[in-house]
């Protein structure tokens, strides 16, 4: 048995939970983080906020959740119900952020909590500035330069 | 039916991507860089926009919307300030969100324990 | 007395055989709720083991596995020439602190979850060649701490794959002897590494089946033993996915395990109701159940002699980031009754 033939049996006897329902979970828990979040927004833009700030007021109030039900143990949980349901919304992105700060405090504030904050999260941000860096090169060229 | 929208797209999004979680052998990470450079790419096009409009927190909140809001910072700083704009734009449009992230997140470690899980 | 131990390919049969003189083993909570639950020494109720960190927990563990040893045996540390153990964790933090008060001669070794095998094979070959009268073979791993260094954030809220493991928290150890014991180790057979290229990290069963397969072959064919001629061939933390592979794989080689075969990782927990996945991982997985389950039938006769082979997944975050695929590892050790 060569390696490609074993990982084409690998594959065979490998049983997976039924991706139906996996998503049906994802859809789910993320439909309903998104519902909260609607919510918010309405209940923010009726106090008066423009859109623009209720919009900013709302990422604060999602992320300070989703630290605090880190913090708790129950984002871990969650997600390993849900699936991509916490993963997607701007909640698993704080998630990623909080557990590493309390996961390696113990490591000191330094070089555990302030090295490795970034361990998950770090790749989004990095990858979010040089993609639209990137992207907002080839418009200025389109828009400015041609 | 601002409610249900939300529900429906952010959910569908969600499920979306949960196709990738088991059909790849992409690890979260990965899922989660994909889903910016996704949305800076939407947003470039001016196509996610329309989702926003339709959909509300339902199109904002799942980490795509993320991309979106860079792109668009960047795109408005280059008008106003022209070259400059790409470097000034992404931070500035990102800036509540990695801030509280950041912020919120050191404060929680002060608080809370690192668990076992159950 | 000068006939040869050295058997066929890898193998050595002792002359001399190592006694297991006493055995000791240390579990968490959840191991404790599991099927084996009454069968350790003690269970932990606090995940930290009375430490502020992962890391330090794990070493208490160690520490407190190895107090249980010297209480239930009339063995002190000064009699002990020397101790084979490991974890794995960066450097065999676990071992080091978890050891280093006990002022033993000591030699730390990694052999991923197959560290037991490798320890146990160790402290059996200083015996019977008479390098020692008295050793300890032990390894250990933790939940979190093998999370935090394998994994994620524990706080991470991420998806685990029906065919991932769940990491023992719980630590092993066996007092050998020269004279006498409960029980007996005969023979070895230390595995070699086998890599099929897999590089999927929340499916080491199909990483480390392989390896397992070729340890059995191999001892089969240097000791010219049929299958059924052990009670009982336990593999280490294969789970439901390698032990499935395990047996196919052997019976493309004509031979026949399905009866005999069990993995301590299936063993350990009720894997369908405590959400544990494919089963128990980590050298705690069958160190801790070596020390109670496996141990204790033999003592009591229910088996007669059994292959006992830890299986190890070499994983590395870095060189699994740098591209590199996970070999698996397997050692033999064969233990009978007295």
């Amino acid at each position: 048995m060569n390696n490609q033939e074993y990982a084409k049996y690998v594959k065979e006897v490998t049983p997976a939970k039924s991706l139906w329902l996996n998503m049906l979970k994802a859809f789910v828990i993320g439909g309903i983080i998104c519902t909260i979040a609607q919510f918010i927004l309405n209940y923010l833009i009726s106090m008066d906020f423009s859109k623009e700030d209720a919009a900013g007021i709302l990422n604060i109030i999602l992320i300070g959740f989703a630290v605090i039900f880190t913090g708790l143990g129950y984002y871990s949980k969650l997600g390993n119900f849900a699936g991509a349901g916490t993963l997607v919304p701007i909640t698993g992105f704080a998630n990623s952020i909080a557990s590493a700060t309390i996961e390696y405090k113990k490591e000191g504030y330094v070089f555990g909590v302030g090295c490795k904050i970034f361990t998950i999260a770090g790749p989004v941000i990095l990858y979010g500035i040089v993609s639209s860096w990137f992207a907002g090169l080839i418009y200025y060229i389109v828009n400015y330069v041609i | 039916m601002d409610y249900l929208k939300a529900f429906i797209v952010g959910g569908l999004i969600c499920a979306i991507v949960q196709i990738f979680i088991d059909k790849t052998k992409l690890l979260p990470g990965r899922i989660m860089v994909g889903l910016v450079v996704l949305g800076v790419i939407l947003g470039s096009f001016n196509l996610y926009e329309p989702v926003i409009d339709f959909a509300g927190a339902g199109a904002s909140v799942p980490l795509i919307g993320f991309g979106n809001t860079l792109i668009k910072g960047v795109k408005e700083a280059v008008d106003e300030e022209g070259l400059l704009g790409l470097f000034t734009g992404g931070f500035k449009a990102s800036a509540i969100g990695i801030s509280a992230a950041l912020i919120l997140s050191y404060i929680g470690s002060f608080i809370f324990k690192p668990k076992m899980k159950k | 007395m000068n006939q040869t131990q050295i058997i066929g390919k890898a193998s050595l049969s002792f002359n001399k055989p190592a006694y297991i003189s006493n055995y000791a083993s240390v579990v968490g909570q959840l191991e404790g709720q599991g099927p084996l639950g009454k069968l350790f020494d003690c269970v932990e109720k606090d995940p930290m083991f009375g430490g502020t960190t992962w890391e330090e927990a794990e070493s208490f563990l160690q520490n407190q596995t190895l107090r249980t040893l010297f209480k239930k045996s009339s063995l002190k540390p000064t009699d002990i020439r020397y101790i084979f153990a490991g974890d794995l964790l960066g450097q065999l933090i676990a071992s080091t602190f978890g050891i280093i008060n006990y002022n033993m001669p000591f030699f730390g070794l990694y052999g991923a979850c197959s560290t037991m095998g490798e320890s146990l094979a160790l402290a059996s070959m200083t015996i019977a060649g008479g390098f020692a009268d008295k050793t300890i073979a032990m390894a250990s791993s933790h939940f979190a701490s093998a999370e935090k260094t394998f994994r994620f954030p524990l706080g991470y809220g991420c998806q685990r794959k029906q065919c991932a493991t769940w990491t023992v928290t719980g630590c092993g150890a066996v007092a050998l002897d020269s004279k006498e014991g409960i029980a007996k180790i005969t023979g070895i057979t230390p595995g070699k590494m086998v890599d099929f290229g897999v590089k999927e990290s929340d499916n080491m069963g199909a990483c480390m089946a392989p390896a397992a397969a070729d340890t059995i072959l191999t001892h089969l064919t240097d000791f010219n033993l049929n299958a059924n001629y052990y009670d009982k061939i336990i593999t280490g933390d294969l789970g439901y996915v390698g032990q499935t592979i395990l047996i196919n794989l052997l019976k493309q080689n004509k031979i026949d395990i399905s009866a005999n075969h069990m993995d301590c990782g299936i063993e350990i927990f009720d894997n369908a109701n405590q959400g544990t996945g494919s089963g128990g991982s980590g050298c705690g997985c069958s160190a801790s159940t070596l020390c109670s389950m496996i141990l204790k039938n033999i003592e009591n006769k229910v088996w007669k002699r059994v292959l006992f082979v830890p299986t190890g997944a070499l994983l590395n975050p870095i060189s699994f980031n740098e591209g590199k695929s996970i070999p698996g590892i397997a050692h033999a050790v064969v233990i009978e009754e007295v």
